[in-house]
């Protein structure tokens, strides 16, 4: 009889109390405000959530435990969603327009960078109560979280750089110095020792050192592409998964279509490599000498794989129309690249670089596998 | 406008200026492009900054991917959207 005891036992019990996060993923729908629950193990998409609002540009970052996403719309929109029962668990509509989001290192309070009205907004992760309200100067970009329930940003109209410590009992919001004209967007190094920003409104880079916040910003890349026309952006770059690599950052230039090489200590270019298109991410396989690479409209349907010791262009891929994002497995075994405009997700085994499956989606845009939630930075 | 160009054309205006403006148009990095944002604004002037941007601004010229016609014709869709 004990065999038929037990089975009635798990019958009764819930349907996830059997599902593990550990190797799910959710893939933005950006136009119809959905999400795509995907398995990367079987690589099937198993689940899908509705009803986010709008999503064009929208990010997420998960909870310590990998159960709960919380999902930054464009529109304002904070959802925090339950990955094992597949339904949204709170949401609140905390302002008129954002463009990203972080979680604190202890995973209690989720922050989110706004544009209109412009400012950082801080939530508890649990209820989604708002905990405090920084309103700044302009749009803010770039934010990141930081060790020690910190959070980093900087400000598109003014190009400041904030520093904010949410760890006592009231925020202590510092600004640490201007990085430059326009900032487009923002990212920490692994160490969490350098907040980098990059410019849009000036040729460079600055990076600022978050161990040691006082010590006076440096800016370098100010002179690339001083010869010949800079190109129309058709799409501003991202730097959230800027690649560092071989001692080295792999850097997309602006109005240029180059990767700029520059040495991590000496902050100097080392290397130029010319590629298909304005670059938009430049991802690092990881545990491996390459970077994957992908580009604005209207040259959006290639992704180029670069090896960081030679910086020659080892592969060139057309993965499908628009493609707008990479998302490799933790170990880098598998990288699954999102195809807007062919409603599919594609999954490229990265050791022979053939497609090994697909997934259908709605135009979807960004991929983010759980993996993310034990990754400063994101 | 041949239909399957209009049809590319309102594509691109939603995904690719979305990417800035917002998917529904009511702004981003960009300012809102929806009908109210856009009341005062003339179709022959937007057509323009369609085509040759916004010096000093992330707005890139389109002029090497869109003819006069087009851009006329994305000033006149965003003057006339819901």
């Amino acid at each position: 009889m004990r065999p038929l005891i037990l089975s009635l036992l798990l019958l009764a019990a819930p349907a996830f109390a059997q599902t593990a996060t550990g190797d799910l993923g959710l893939v933005i729908e950006r136009a119809t405000g959905s999400l795509v629950l995907i398995d990367r193990s079987d690589r099937a998409a198993v689940g899908r959530i509705e009803g986010l609002g709008d999503l064009s540009h929208a990010t997420m970052t998960y909870s310590p435990d990998e159960r709960f996403a919380y999902v930054f719309g464009r529109d304002g929109g904070l959802t925090k969603v339950d990955l094992l029962t597949q339904t949204i668990a709170a949401r609140t509509v905390q302002a008129g327009n954002s463009i990203g989001g972080a979680i604190s290192d202890d995973g209690r309070l989720v922050a989110v960078s706004n544009y209109e009205p412009g400012g950082v907004k801080v939530f508890d992760a649990e209820t989604l109560a708002l905990v405090a309200d920084i309103p700044m100067a302009g749009k803010t970009i770039g934010l990141v979280d930081v060790p020690g329930r910190r959070f980093a940003w900087a400000v598109w109209d003014t190009g400041e750089v904030f520093l904010g410590d949410f760890s006592g009992a009231k925020p202590v919001v510092t600004m640490i110095g201007k990085a430059g004209k326009n900032p487009f967007d923002a990212v920490l190094t692994d160490d969490a020792h350098t907040f980098l920003v990059g410019l849009f409104g000036e040729k460079g880079v600055t990076a600022f050192d978050l161990w040691s916040p006082d010590t006076a910003p440096q800016k370098f890349l100010t002179d690339y592409g001083k010869t010949g026309e800079d190109m129309p952006v058709y799409k501003m770059p991202h730097l959230q998964s800027w690649a560092f690599t071989e001692g080295q950052y792999a850097l997309p230039a602006v109005g240029r279509h180059e990767i700029l090489w520059v040495d991590r200590e000496t902050q100097t270019r080392t290397a130029t490599t010319p590629v298909h298109g304005q670059p938009v991410f430049i991802i690092a396989q990881p545990a491996s000498p390459y970077v994957w690479v992908n580009f604005a409209t209207p040259l959006n349907d290639v992704v180029q794989v670069v090896d960081s010791r030679s910086h020659e262009v080892v592969a060139t891929l057309t993965p499908g129309k628009a493609i707008l994002h990479m998302e490799f497995a933790p170990r880098g075994a598998e990288v699954w690249i999102s195809s807007r405009d062919d409603n599919k997700v594609v999954i490229y085994d990265t050791k022979t670089r053939e497609k090994v499956g697909e997934i259908a989606a709605e135009s979807p845009s960004g991929i983010f596998f759980t993996a993310r939630a034990h990754q400063t930075g994101l | 406008m041949p239909p399957d160009r209009a049809r590319a054309l309102e594509h691109m205006v939603l995904q690719d200026c979305g990417s800035c403006h917002g998917l529904t148009l009511k702004g981003g990095l960009g300012r809102p492009l929806t009908r109210d944002a856009l009341a005062h604004t003339d179709p022959d002037g937007l057509a323009l900054i369609i085509l040759d941007g916004i010096p000093g601004t992330a707005m890139p010229p389109w002029r090497t991917l869109l003819t006069e016609d087009e851009a006329l014709w994305i000033a006149s869709y965003l003057k006339s959207k819901d």
